[in-house]
């Protein structure tokens, strides 16, 4: 690394930025905590946590309805957010950003709507093997109702995407690739844009899962030319409940609705009813009003630090902790693909993952153990959990100091 | 304060490496396997019975220290009981695992014991009981896969 690289980093002030996260200042089991569990969720800074208080305590009020000042200001407050989130995906139109409840729900929204209107029996479904369960059963039960097909890209014992393997996978049958962004299990992260470039040629969408690519990377769907892309709000420093979903606007547009209710229609008789407009179309019923505006409060505080910076920062951590994990006696990497992000998931000789989950525990170390809502992924790697420890901008060099000592009682506890 | 050496007591750590009563069972009258989806901990238990009594007892699989080292220690436990002994060890054992332990007998629970730092978390409970779950299914005359989810 160049000098200059590395007095720019040294200037990220982590230890200022986790003053701004409450949680982060407590203790567990009487040790201060580390919390490496972010791929499971965020933390959340007082920002959030304010804005959520200020919109319960000012301007509680249903949107898109009432006349009143409350309702005025409700609305505006989580109109903006569409905006933001906008930029934040670089979307060309807030017309095209969907509020769902989660990553879950607007994949599973897609599924429902795109897929079920376009995919007839003998289509192809293309995923990969390193998917989180919300990327794959949605296209299953999808699969049961209409006879598609899924089939799956392998992965190598890296834990990286096979482009070779994926190349001979499409075909003019292909109607849907749905791909992460980066592996929640494994890290690893995927060429989304060439797998996309390859999908229009056969003529498929593509619809990419970002729940764990959104909080530490900069995200162009411009750019990745993704006809879909979901994230959450969650694991995005914002509150649990809130996903988003960006689609490309003449998809939005010829797809049926999702669910019927209220917020979703411009006229109801019993005859007929007229569909609102994008995005209102998506948003049946009252939405998570105070999750939205907290996402926005989250986005903000993202941007104002910088996600190139935040990426540049796990980047060096990872690395620092790869290579501290490699020197503990026993240990496995799970995923040591080229290209990774932020998570570090392993196995150790006589040492169970779960066990480790608890002996951590006892130090105040937050990790996650089991199988991260990626079965195909422990049947991949013959293993039937790993211990994971996936970091976000406020984690330090010190914490992963603290894990590894720990690690290492661990393994005299078994020896 | 709670130690970590309360739960994984030197008897436990022994279960786990050298677990006793381990291995497929030929011709047993009856076999169930265990799984624990949530982190991924697979036991098969293996009984023969004779006139309501456990004549021979074993398991297989694999799992975390605590499954493991309580199918064993329960197995060491329930050879020769009868099946009415069998439930009224695991009601106590259940007790000892989820509660404060003070209505535990601890006589009728002797080695067992040693599992009673587990309370202290609840999340490991369920990786103490799969193997009791699944003894519990097998008297009872089951054979579907127990899961403790």
């Amino acid at each position: 690394m160049s000098t200059a690289a590395k007095a720019f980093h040294a200037e990220f002030e982590v230890s200022r930025y986790r003053q701004d996260f409450p949680v982060l200042q407590r203790a567990v089991r009487g040790k201060p905590l580390v919390y490496l569990d972010n791929a499971a969720t965020s933390q959340k800074p007082s920002v959030v946590i304010d804005a959520l208080e200020k919109y319960y305590s000012e301007y509680n009020a249903n949107i898109h309805r009432g006349v009143h000042t409350l309702s005025e200001e409700a609305t505006v407050a989580y109109e903006d957010v569409r905006e933001l989130c906008r930029n934040f995906v670089n979307a060309s139109s807030v017309q095209e950003i969907i509020f769902t409840k989660g990553t879950t729900e607007a994949i599973n929204l897609v599924a429902n709507t795109y897929g079920r209107s376009n995919l007839e029996a003998g289509d192809e479904i293309i995923i990969s093997w390193m998917e989180h369960h919300s990327n794959i059963v949605p296209w299953q039960l999808l699969c049961e109702q209409n006879g598609a097909v899924l089939k799956v890209v392998p992965i190598d014992d890296d834990g990286a995407f096979v482009m070779d393997e994926y190349i001979k996978l499409l075909s003019p049958k292909t109607k849907i690739v749905a791909i992460g962004h980066i592996s929640n299990a494994l890290g690893s992260i995927n060429p989304v844009k060439e797998i996309a470039r390859l999908a229009h040629e056969q003529g498929a969408v593509v619809l990419v899962d970002g729940a764990q690519a959104t909080p530490h990377t900069a995200i162009d769907v411009q750019d990745l030319d993704c006809d879909f892309y979901a994230f959450s709000s969650h694991k995005v420093f914002g509150p649990t409940g809130v996903g988003v979903l960006y689609g490309r606007q003449d998809l939005l547009e010829a797809m049926p609705p999702y669910q019927g209710g209220g917020d979703m229609i411009k006229m109801v008789t019993f005859e007929k009813t007229l569909y609102s407009d994008l995005p209102n179309k998506y948003e049946a019923g009252t939405p998570n009003i105070s999750g939205v505006i907290g996402l926005g409060a989250a986005l903000n505080y993202l941007n104002s630090i910088g996600i190139e910076n935040i990426a540049a920062y796990e980047n060096e951590l990872l690395d620092y902790a790869t290579d501290a994990a490699l020197k503990v006696e026993g240990l496995r990497i799970i995923g040591t693909a080229e290209n990774k992000a932020s998570i570090l998931s392993f196995v150790i000789d006589k040492v169970h993952p779960h066990d480790l989950g608890t002996i951590l525990d006892h130090d105040g170390i937050a990790i996650r153990t089991g199988h991260h809502c990626a079965m195909p992924v422990m049947d991949r790697f013959k293993v039937p959990a790993t211990a994971r420890a996936s970091f976000a901008f406020y984690n330090t060099r010190q914490e992963v100091d603290i894990l590894m000592d720990a690690i290492n009682n661990a393994r005299k506890v078994f020896a | 304060m709670f130690d970590l050496k309360d739960l994984y007591q030197e008897v436990i750590v022994d279960h786990n490496r050298s677990p006793r009563n381990f291995g497929q069972m030929e011709n047993p009258d009856r076999t169930l396997e265990g799984f624990n989806p949530l982190c991924g901990d697979r036991l098969t238990l293996y009984v023969k019975l004779q006139d309501q009594q456990i004549d021979e007892i074993s398991f297989d699989g694999s799992g975390c220290a605590i499954s493991v080292a309580s199918a064993s220690l329960m197995t060491d436990a329930m050879n020769g009981k009868t099946i009415n002994e069998a439930e009224e060890i695991f009601e106590n054992f259940h007790i000892l695992v989820t509660s404060d332990g003070e209505d535990a007998d601890l006589d009728k629970l002797g080695k067992l014991a040693a599992l009673a730092g587990v309370r202290e978390y609840p999340t490991r409970v369920k990786c103490a009981t799969l193997c009791w779950h699944t003894l519990h299914s097998i008297l009872e005359g089951d054979d579907e896969v127990i899961s403790t989810e």
